[in-house]
């Protein structure tokens, strides 16, 4: 397409500017931001994977002998473990079938013809997703709490700093499968996940609940990790640094994939 | 590497309307995509508002708006807030209620995308793509699905939009919102441009026009089945029983053409039951071009 002569803009609408100028670049972030996780929130099954099930689980473990012996309480052991499955939820499951769809009815397309671009419109999603997080670890939090919940006060600079590590990495991991498979895929895939990492991925119930030959391996996993670290976090007020250079791996690892490999179309 | 599009070359320029006509699966989406910046091409040059779509920014972004072919609009939305989100992306956005009443978006603002009519859709989605005030307009296919009204309404909207100076360029494979929109066609078959021009220098195409004549006609007109007509008109005006009753006279008619047809018909005691001239269309140059097998 051969060059037009710039300058003057249609008449569109009252007062046309003479120059279009796109909102600033921290607006249009905050704006998806604030778009994607009121959409998320406003998603009937979005809300129950994202607070119903981690709350079911909660009560379920302070009432079952899973947890007995791992720390001063069951609900100590409990919390941390709880507010990983949140942030596994929100970042993994919910941002990846969320994202597949997207992709399927083409709005990833539009919204990326839009001033909004590709970058903002993945700064949109992870703002959302730490937006929604907030949300889960208030209500895990507050409901922990009024159970018993004595968190380790030094626990919580770590705990939070674990936590977005852990977004970052799911939401890399739910990107990564859902700009490279079918949305009926990515649900299928997301779902599964889901409950094998939780129920056996080292997150709720900890490796040492595990038989020793999966130990290691759940160690490795990003649901282990977080889990673990986050336990160390509240539990005793440690960062875990092997467990964070694990997150930060499997970070940076599927968010190269998914620069790489994510299908727009 | 599957080559879809090679060998088009095209420009549109302000208070335009360039349409891309072609068969589906001719590369007008792909051509029309390149040039939105939304696929990579392995070669060739764009430049939109003087910048390459491929590697520009927001700031181009913000002056252009698209409408895809399949909307691109989240099902779980509804039109309002939609609408009002995507305005906020822009710093000096059409104002959303003006745009809401003007497409009649109105009535059905409390309606999620998922539920709207095909036509409902496409008004949405020519809103989301009209609400950066852009300087060029992308429209794919943008009377898909459209009933009578809401096509009379986009129309007189998009030919607003020319005059106040918009680009404006569209892609469609109906022959008949090309000859009424656009300004300029490109004719695109195979992944290649095959033809250009205004609606009238494309309507002056054709073997009887490069013969020296003027105007390409075609007489249709209900009669008796079975009339042999051979020889009542000169060679060069085609006449065929298209179907059992239904005949049409097509080539350089004039008066005495028509006169001569009428002898015949007193001849013969023949009264046709309907008859309509009609000018060739761009339908007619698009088949005449592109040939007539499907693809």
């Amino acid at each position: 397409m051969n060059p037009t002569p710039a300058g003057t803009a249609p008449a569109a609408g009252a007062g046309a500017p003479a120059r279009q100028q796109p909102a600033s670049l921290l607006r249009r972030i905050l704006l998806q931001g604030k778009y994607e996780a009121l959409a998320m929130l406003r998603n009937g099954e979005q809300l129950i994977l994202a607070v119903v099930l981690p709350l079911l689980a909660l009560v379920g473990l302070t009432v079952t002998p899973f947890l007995d012996g791992l720390g001063p309480s069951r609900i100590d052991v409990a919390v941390p473990g709880i507010l990983a499955l949140c942030a596994m939820s929100t970042a993994f499951t919910g941002q990846g079938i969320a994202t597949g769809f997207d992709r399927r009815y083409g709005v990833l397309r539009f919204l990326s013809t839009t001033p909004l671009g590709r970058g903002g419109l993945i700064a949109g999603k992870v703002l959302s997703v730490l937006a929604v997080l907030c949300l889960q670890v208030a209500v895990v939090a507050a409901v922990g709490l009024s159970l018993g919940w004595q968190p380790t006060a030094a626990g919580w600079v770590p705990g939070l700093f674990l936590l977005a590590l852990g977004a970052a990495a799911f939401t890399a991991l739910g990107l990564l499968v859902a700009g490279t498979v079918r949305p009926e895929a990515t649900l299928a895939i997301t779902n599964l996940l889901w409950i094998l990492l939780g129920a056996l991925g080292g997150i709720v119930i900890p490796a040492e609940r595990l038989p020793a030959a999966a130990q290691q391996i759940v160690g490795l996993l990003p649901s282990g990790a977080l889990g673990e670290a986050l336990r160390d976090a509240f539990l005793h007020g440690a960062l875990n640094g092997a467990a964070s250079l694990i997150l930060v791996l499997w970070t940076v690892t599927a968010g190269a994939a998914a620069i790489r490999w994510f299908k727009w179309n | 590497m599957l080559r879809v599009v090679s060998g088009v070359s095209l420009s549109a320029e302000r208070g335009q309307v360039t349409a891309l006509l072609g068969a589906n699966g001719a590369g007008k989406t792909t051509t029309l995509e390149c040039a939105q910046g939304l696929q990579k091409r392995s070669g060739g040059s764009i430049s939109l508002l003087g910048q390459d779509p491929a590697t520009a920014g927001a700031e181009l972004r913000s002056r252009v708006g698209v409408m895809l072919q399949d909307g691109g609009l989240p099902p779980s939305a509804r039109p309002v807030p939609l609408l009002r989100h995507i305005a906020g992306l822009y710093a000096h956005p059409w104002p959303v209620d003006d745009l809401i009443q003007r497409l009649g978006i109105d009535t059905f603002s409390r309606t999620t995308v998922r539920r709207l009519s095909g036509g409902q859709k496409q008004r949405l989605a020519l809103a989301a793509a009209l609400v950066g005030r852009p300087e060029v307009l992308f429209l794919d296919e943008p009377s898909a699905g459209l009933d009578p009204q809401s096509r009379q309404l986009v129309f007189e909207l998009i030919g607003e939009l020319r005059d106040a100076g918009m680009g404006i360029i569209l892609t469609t494979h109906l022959m008949d919102d090309a000859q009424r929109l656009a300004d300029y066609v490109y004719i695109i078959d195979g992944g290649r441009n095959v033809a250009e021009g205004t609606v009238q220098e494309l309507l002056q195409r054709g073997p009887a026009v490069d013969a020296g004549a003027d105007h390409v006609r075609t007489l249709t007109f209900d009669a008796k089945p079975g009339l042999d007509l051979s020889g009542v008109l000169p060679a060069d005006v085609v006449v065929l029983e298209e179907r059992a009753g239904s005949y049409t006279a097509t080539g350089t008619l004039t008066p005495r053409h028509l006169a001569m047809l009428a002898e015949w018909w007193a001849a013969h005691d023949v009264m046709p039951a309907a008859m309509s001239l009609q000018a060739r269309s761009l339908e007619d140059v698009f088949l005449d071009i592109s040939g007539k097998d499907i693809r």
